[in-house]
């Protein structure tokens, strides 16, 4: 098959950018999407042009670092499917296919269709994890966890921290990362002590880097490549609001 | 220098305890005046970061991902052993021992297996305890499930992602941490020399990927924890960036390299469908628990799977071995599926497949109850290949998988260079010749959370606190060297891509020193290599320059080490005149064509030591001595 690419070219942060196409000739419909750059990569190099860069590097679907729209759409078009797993053979022949990187205020563009993520590690640094030191922790089997809860936590835990419900979303918003983070760990009993203090450290974060608000539209769920729910977008607005109504926490100065 | 291992004496069940009563402590108000460099931010890496941290040692931890959490542990996918013996079917740390060493086809230090059994314990209560979501039962309590060449359930999971879990922990503890300011990190960075003073590690040199800035770092102790080597082989299931540099650098500086020549294959990859592949696809091993292996009996029968009838498919494995069937470990798996395809009974288009086949599974219990163990393999299978497997049986073939070699570490898992550590896959320690299912996650938190706390201890308790100052000569000349070796790349302006490079090496590597051995193929597979290398720093070509973001700069860096590194492997599979595990030389194999090992002049580890470029390597040989494993030909029959 044949496509057209249009893919975004901004060589680092300061630059305006634009788009540059690339015609794809006699693909194989089996190739991801990514190996589809690499080919393209390949080609440039040989044309002594420089390649597109882009990050990469699991090609699994679980590291997270693929991150691009691809006809407007956070990893393509495909439900549940990061880039790295989005094959060809979902594509018509002869299509044109745009290639942009994540556009968000907290995501600045580094080069071409990598951006900085960072903001991702500060809000799960601001209070993303129970709080134990290594050693001198209970037998696992000592606290039960019922089947339903372990799995609603682990459908939480899914997440890969790739950016896509950022980027799908119009304001932006993280709201769909961070309740995932919260979700796990306030479903299990190893996550209580530090429950209300998280939710509010983290969306404390979270306002402090630039993401937009939340209004339920939605699209971040459908976006998501793990398919993460909305449900804990709703289960974290609940923590935070028990977090600041009482906070069962006595301040200590 | 002669290698000593360091294994205490005494009994091995009391070997560790009493280790760590004999080691020597810093206090805890003069930790904070070492810092420590950890390279890498996998569960040995983040897990090791994250502990010491605790303890009080300022660390500095690196990573070439953009963040801690992507390395390519998240993609470990079946699960972690664990002697809890929670299922009451006959486990201890004696039978996890037993395996992992049999498993490891005797080619692993007894000593530091037993360890690892003995802490995998702790470790599951140290991941319970950070939040990982485990499979559990319904009464509340956690699931376990079998895994190739062990009769009892151990391993614990998190359905098929169980390395994400872990290493979501362990990034999560690791977090903590740089929150506290225990902790600096520094993602996009990659670690190109390791920096000693009076021969002892005391730094390394990074590449700011970002800026292409090069940056030195000085610290008391240097841990590597930076992976696998098997993307020598160009197409494997690595991550695309995992690589050999670090290591590589550190052996050039000193540290020994110890049994390169063994790679694991693993049996279940989705097959190769073209040229324009970039890597290949794992689908886990727990498959097999319920998955049945087989092709046909006819050659060439290119009948769909469902039109072959019962009494017309081999199912070799069950056939071969009654009592392990299908799950066998992996080089036995691996080398029967390369058997039958070889004699021209593969399947697919290629004919370098055989099936996996889940239809009885299905009829047994039903596809709810296979979709709930493994539907998000299912779902993977079927997005790459386009194939249904609840319909049709899955096609795998064998693939570079995991690297068993790495830098020689004695017990305390330091290597030839005093403060200089590796652990996890970078190191050689605990899996042999082979290494058997969820281990691998097993070694490298069991290292990280474990390990390294207390032995590195026993070493900065007899070293100062006076701080090489980055301005000191032999950080200086360390990144001019590196300066200088960029800049040549840069200034090659050759013809040949890095990838197409890449390729050859990959294609000789695999053919002549991949599954299987000979030593004519070796022979050719040394000339081939030293002609590649030649290419490489006559004929590269790299766009860009050296002071910038340059992602193909980074692959070619790396691949001049995977050079290297690959005419290492083919000098220590040469040297290796027997079978072991995942070497398989077919001049040495018993009559039904298992690996054949030779004890009496074989059971050692290979560690070498460089003496200069384009110089013959030395090989030193610690003598493996088996106190508390009868050595036996391994049978799974």
């Amino acid at each position: 098959m044949n496509v057209t690419l249009k893919i975004w070219r901004q060589k680092n942060a300061n630059d305006k950018g634009k788009f540059e196409t690339y015609e794809m000739k006699d693909i194989n419909t089996h190739m991801s999407f990514l190996e589809l750059i690499d080919v393209l990569n390949e080609r440039l190099e040989q044309e002594s042009k420089e390649p597109v860069h882009f990050d990469h590097d699991c090609r699994e679907g679980i590291c997270g670092s693929c991150a691009m729209y691809i006809n407007g759409r956070p990893h393509g078009p495909q439900k549940g499917t990061t880039a790295c797993q989005l094959h060809m053979r979902h594509f018509k022949d002869g299509e044109t296919v745009v290639v942009e990187p994540w556009r968000a205020k907290a995501f600045p563009v580094i080069k071409d269709l990598m951006v900085d993520r960072s903001a991702f590690d500060r809000i799960i640094q601001a209070g993303g994890y129970v709080s134990v030191n290594t050693g001198g922790v209970p037998d696992a089997n000592e606290i039960p966890v019922s089947k339903e809860i372990a799995d609603e936590s682990f459908n939480a835990a899914t997440c890969i921290g790739c950016g896509a419900c950022v980027a799908a979303c119009k304001n932006a918003s993280a709201m769909l990362f961070v309740s995932a983070k919260i979700s796990q760990l306030a479903l299990l009993p190893q996550g209580q002590v530090e429950r209300q203090k998280r939710a509010e450290k983290m969306i404390a974060q979270m306002d402090a880097e630039g993401f937009g608000a939340c209004t339920n539209t939605g699209a971040c769920s459908a976006e998501c490549p793990k398919e993460i729910d909305m449900a804990n977008i709703a289960r974290m607005n609940r923590e935070f609001l028990k977090a600041k109504a009482g906070s069962t926490e006595i301040e200590v100065k | 220098m002669t290698l000593e291992s360091k294994v205490p004496e005494g009994p091995i069940a009391e070997k560790w305890t009493k280790h760590k009563f004999n080691l020597k402590l810093v206090n805890p108000a003069n930790k904070r005046k070492y810092e420590i460099i950890v390279v890498g931010t996998g569960l040995a890496g983040a897990s090791a970061a994250a502990s010491l941290a605790e303890l009080g040692y300022n660390v500095k931890s690196f990573c070439f991902q953009d963040s801690p959490r992507r390395a390519h542990s998240i993609a470990a996918q079946g699960g972690i052993n664990a002697a809890k013996n929670y299922q009451n079917d006959g486990d201890s740390i004696f039978r996890l021992f037993y395996d992992t060493v049999k498993g490891g086809d005797y080619r692993s230090r007894e000593a530091n297996v037993y360890r690892l059994s003995e802490v995998s314990v702790n470790i599951i209560d140290q991941c319970v305890a950070q939040g990982v979501p485990f499979a559990r039962e319904y009464g509340g309590l956690l699931s376990n499930r079998s895994f190739g060449g062990a009769q009892v359930s151990r391993t614990f999971y998190a359905r098929g992602q169980t390395g994400q879990q872990l290493l979501l922990g362990a990034y999560g503890a690791l977090s903590r941490q740089v929150a506290n300011g225990k902790v600096k990190m520094y993602p996009r960075t990659e670690m190109l020399d390791l920096v000693t003073v009076d021969g002892k590690a005391r730094g390394i040199v990074a590449r700011n990927l970002l800026t292409g800035e090069i940056e030195s770092h000085s610290a008391h102790a240097v841990i590597l924890a930076t992976g696998g080597y098997g993307n020598v082989f160009f197409l494997s299931t690595n991550a695309m960036g995992s690589n050999a540099t670090a290591a590589w650098r550190a052996h050039k500086k000193g540290a020994y390299f110890a049994n390169p020549c063994y790679t694991q294959i693993h049996p279940t990859c989705i097959p190769v469908s073209g040229e324009y592949q970039s890597k290949l696809t794992l689908m886990s091993e727990s498959l097999r628990n319920d998955g049945r292996v087989w092709v046909p009996k006819k050659k060439g029968d290119d009948r769909a799977p469902q039109d072959i009838p019962e009494e017309e498919r081999d199912y070799y494995l069950e056939r071969k071995y009654p009592s392990f069937g299908n799950l066998v470990p992996r080089d036995v798996a691996s080398r029967n599926a390369k058997a039958v395809c070889d004699e021209g009974r593969g399947v697919g288009e290629t004919g370098l497949a055989v099936y996996l086949d889940f239809a009885d599974a299905i009829k047994r219990d039903g596809e709810d109850v296979i979709s709930a163990k493994y539907g998000n393999l299912f779902e993977m299978y079927e997005k790459i290949t386009g194939d249904n497997p609840y319909k049709t049986p899955m096609m795998i073939y064998p693939a570079v998988h995991y690297t068993m070699g790495g830098l020689w570490v004695d017990y305390n898992l330091m290597t030839s260079v005093p403060g200089l550590y590796s652990l996890g896959e970078c190191n050689f320690s605990d899996h042999g010749a082979n290494r058997l299912g969820a281990s691998a996650l097993m070694q490298g938190l069991a290292d990280g959370y474990f390990v390294i706390p207390y032995t590195i201890g026993d070493y900065l308790a007899g070293t100062s606190y006076d701080k090489i100052p980055t301005s000191h000569e032999a950080f200086k000349s360390a990144e001019a060297e590196v300066k200088a070796k960029l800049k040549k790349i840069v200034s090659i302006k050759g013809s040949q891509t890095v990838d197409q490079l890449h390729k050859k090496l990959g294609r000789v590597m695999w053919d002549k020193c991949g599954m299987s051995r000979t030593e004519e193929g070796l022979k050719e597979a040394r000339e081939e290599v030293k002609k590649i290398k030649e290419e490489f720093w006559n004929d590269v070509k790299v766009l860009g320059a050296e002071e910038e973001l340059n992602q193909t700069l980074e692959k070619a860096s790396r691949l001049a080490d995977f050079i290297e590194l690959g005419a290492l492997m083919i000098e220590d599979a040469l040297n290796r005149k027997e079978s072991a595990g995942g070497h398989f030389r077919e001049e040495y194999q018993t009559p039904e064509g298992e690996a054949k090992r030779d004890d009496e002049n074989f059971s050692y580890v290979s560690a070498w030591e460089y003496t200069g470029d384009d110089i013959a390597e030395t090989l030193h040989k610690e003598p493996l001595v088996f106190e508390n494993v009868k050595l036996t030909q391994r049978s799974y029959k």
